[in-house]
This record gives C-alpha cells, sequence and structure tokens, in this order.
C-alpha cells in the first residue's frame, strides 16, 4: 500500500510537471497532427488508401511523437540534478519507474486521444467496432510503447546524442507493439470479419506485461551510481 | 593468442574446410532447389551460432547485473559483436538464397524480418556503448539494454509470423539425405569454434582498452 501512495506521489508530481510545461505538450500534439497531414501527403490524395492504411499512419504518428515526450521527460530532471535528488528518497527504484511511467502513460495516452479525431477526420475513417474498443486499444498500446520507452529514455538522457540514441533503441524493440497495436486498431476501424482481434489484443497485452514487470526489476541498475 | 586460441582457430579451420569441402563437392544436390540448396551448408551453421551467440550475450548481461564485475561487461560486449557480425552475414546469406528460391532479395518472412529487427536492436545497444563515457554506467546500461533486447526476440518473431509468413518450413530430418546432414553439422561445430574464438579474442580487446581507459595519461 505504502508503495502504491509513493507511486501515486511520483505520478502527481511529474504530471504537475507537465502541466506546467503544457506549451510543451501543445507543441508535441501538433507534430502528430503534421506528421498526420505528412502522411497523407507523401502517399497521395487516394481515400481509399488512406483509410486502409490509417490504424498504421496513427501509431506513427504516436509513436514519432512519444519520443520527443519521453525525453523531454526526463530532460528536466538530467538538466537540474533533480535525478540525483530524487534517488535520495528513501524510496524504493520500482516506485520511481511506475510512478514515472504512469504519468509518461497519461500523457501519451491524451497524445494519441487527441490525434483520433484528426485521423478520422483526415482518412475518412469510420470505427466500425465502436469507441470504447478503440479507446481501449489506443491505451494498451500507448501502455506497451511507454514501458520501454520510459526505460529507454532515463538512459539515454544520461548519454551523450539523447536525440538519436532514444528512437535508435526503441524503435526496433516495439516491432511486436506496433504490428500487434496497427493490426488491431485497424480492425477495430474496419471491422474483424476472421475474428483475429483476440490474438492481436493478446500479443499487444503479452508485450505489455513482459515490459512492464521487466523494467520496473531492472531500473535500479538504470539510476543507480 | 595462447594454446587454446590456436587448438580453436586450429579445429575451426580444419572442420570448416572439410565441411564446406564436403558440401560443395560431396553432398548431392537438392531435389527441389539444385545447387542453390548449397548455401544451406553455411546459413544454418549461421543461424545456429548468431542465436547463440545472443544467448550469451544475454547470460553475460544477466551476470554483469548481478555481479557487477567488470569481466562480464568485457565477455557481454564481444558477445554481442560477434554476434551481430554473424546475424548481418546471415541476413545477407537469407537475402541471397531468397533471389534464386523466392524471387526476391527480400521477403518479410518471419525469420528473416525477425533477424533484421533482431540486428538493429543489438546496433543500439553498441551505440549506446559507444555514448556512455563511465565505464560503471555503460556496464550497467548495455546489459540493461540487452536484457530488454533478448527477451524480445520470440516476441518479434511471433509478431511477423502471424503478419505474413513464406519461409520454408524445417525439414524433418528423416526426409535428408545423410549426405547432406554431415557437412551442415560438420560446420556447426566449426563455426562454433570460431565463434568461440572470436569471443574470447574480443573480451581481451576490451580488458585492454578498459585498462587504458583507467591508466593515467603519459607525461610529456
Amino acid at each position: 500500500m505504502e508503495l502504491l501512495r509513493q507511486c501515486v506521489e511520483v505520478t502527481r508530481k511529474d504530471l504537475l510537471l507537465q502541466w506546467r510545461t503544457r506549451s510543451r505538450f501543445a507543441s508535441v500534439l501538433a507534430f502528430g497532427v503534421t506528421t498526420l497531414l505528412l502522411f497523407s501527403f507523401a502517399v497521395g490524395p487516394d481515400t481509399t488508401v488512406l483509410r486502409t492504411h490509417a490504424s498504421g499512419y496513427l501509431w506513427l504518428a504516436v509513436l514519432l511523437a512519444s519520443t520527443l515526450a519521453l525525453s523531454e521527460s526526463f530532460r528536466l530532471e538530467v538538466e537540474h540534478g533533480a535525478m540525483d535528488t530524487l534517488r535520495l528518497l528513501p524510496a524504493d527504484p520500482r516506485v520511481l519507474y511506475y510512478g514515472k511511467a504512469l504519468a509518461n502513460l497519461l500523457s501519451l495516452a491524451a497524445l494519441a486521444v487527441l490525434l483520433l479525431p484528426f485521423m478520422v477526420a483526415l482518412y475518412d475513417v469510420q470505427v466500425v467496432m465502436g469507441m470504447g474498443r478503440l479507446l481501449g486499444l489506443v491505451l494498451l498500446g500507448t501502455a506497451g510503447l511507454t514501458a520501454p520507452g520510459t526505460m529507454y529514455a532515463a538512459l539515454a538522457a544520461r548519454a551523450r546524442s539523447s536525440d538519436v540514441l532514444l528512437p535508435l533503441l526503441l524503435f526496433p524493440l516495439l516491432v511486436p507493439a506496433l504490428v500487434a497495436a496497427v493490426k488491431a486498431t485497424g480492425l477495430v476501424l474496419e471491422g474483424d470479419p476472421m475474428d483475429q482481434l483476440g490474438g492481436w489484443t493478446g500479443l499487444l497485452a503479452a508485450f505489455n506485461v513482459v515490459y512492464w514487470t521487466l523494467c520496473g526489476l531492472l531500473y535500479r541498475a538504470v539510476i543507480e551510481d | 593468442m595462447n594454446r587454446v586460441d590456436l587448438a580453436l582457430a586450429a579445429a575451426s579451420v580444419v572442420l570448416l574446410g572439410y565441411g564446406t569441402w564436403n558440401g560443395l563437392v560431396v553432398a548431392p544436390p537438392d531435389r527441389f532447389m539444385g545447387d542453390v540448396s548449397r548455401i544451406m551448408y553455411v546459413h544454418v551453421p549461421t543461424a545456429w551460432n548468431a542465436m547463440l551467440c545472443f544467448t550469451y550475450a544475454f547470460v553475460f548481461a544477466v551476470a554483469s547485473l548481478l555481479t557487477r564485475r567488470p569481466a562480464w561487461d568485457h565477455r557481454m560486449e564481444a558477445a554481442v559483436e560477434v554476434g551481430l557480425l554473424l546475424g548481418i552475414l546471415l541476413t545477407v546469406q537469407g537475402s541471397i538464397w531468397a533471389r534464386p528460391t523466392w524471387g526476391v532479395w527480400w521477403d518479410w518472412d518471419p525469420r528473416l524480418t525477425s533477424v533484421a529487427v533482431m540486428n538493429v536492436m543489438f546496433i543500439g545497444v553498441i551505440a549506446l556503448r559507444s555514448f556512455v563515457d563511465d565505464a560503471s554506467s555503460r556496464a550497467r546500461w548495455s546489459s540493461v539494454a540487452t536484457v530488454l533486447a533478448f527477451v524480445n526476440v520470440p516476441l518479434v518473431y511471433m509478431s511477423v509470423r502471424w503478419w505474413r509468413t513464406l519461409h520454408q518450413p524445417p525439414r524433418e530430418a528423416g526426409g535428408v539425405d545423410p549426405a547432406m546432414l554431415l557437412p551442415m553439422w560438420i560446420n556447426v561445430v566449426g563455426l562454433l569454434f570460431l565463434t568461440v574464438l572470436l569471443v574470447r579474442l574480443r573480451t581481451r580487446v576490451a580488458r585492454a582498452s578498459r585498462a587504458a581507459e583507467l591508466a593515467p595519461p603519459e607525461l610529456p
């Protein structure tokens, strides 16, 4: 219980920080929308093609925008030496990880949800299987992205060339989550006649379980000195 | 090179030479693919040894995280690099084999794609190592990245297999002429010796460069 309470405190601290730098969040959102627009320009104004690949474009936009959001979440802590202060807290390192990851999850999920209306409008998408399922998938997908993303952002923030390092480490690792999220979202948007949604959602859930567990265990080794 | 290294080098040269000669000259051509199938005698050994080498890297990374001894970090650095070398060779061989049999240089086949993704993940680990100056952080962080990457390999494989499939399934041993299995096994063992030798030598290089990092600068 105590761990949970500490975890919520860390999340609250991070969310407060993100609220105070909300212009940054707005810029990241604008970046995501720009990415969605660029896909249309790259593919051409063919509505059928755009609609077919809408879920892929959505997740790529979220993925590209997420590296900006994730690296920002650690930049402040490294720049002002806040990480060292946090380490002095009489708290378990797992608390620091899960608190941070939870805050990142909330802001990335908000980002993805705010991108949805743009996707629907730009690519003329119909959500065949309902908004509830779509929102659930968005949450599950961003959770898969957040777990290793928070971990690698913590590493990259203190290395040289962190802007290159984070995507280089993160993107290949996310291949299973990306494939599963894109496929499942596509099925929710276009309908699921072959009943494949369960399999892809299961894969995404398995990815989440593996990385939320493993990263919590390994975070101590990342932040200690 | 000490005596063990020389023995490994000699054994791998003899085995790979004999296995390759057997594979190119003695073994019969494949019924369906003809002589093209002879790439199997390097492809399969490379695949097994690449996976084995990344498994060493994973084990060394876990040992390094548990004990924090630099010796494990040096071994991990060596295993990741040699594994990546084998992984890249494997991708290139797969691509060369794909051209005559499937008609394309690249296909989004689960194994070919998984190995490509695996290569990129471990390139990330090597990049991470080169971007961190503090030796202790480098050891811890790259071990963490290695563990995360290695655990991902089955997930990548599963996701890509569901996504798309074309690779020929591994054949049952019963359907293969023993004359075709022999050179493959000889090459597996020969390449294993070569891999172990390379990891040993690379470990020594890692240890020497760590020592050089720690050594005081020379006086002018």
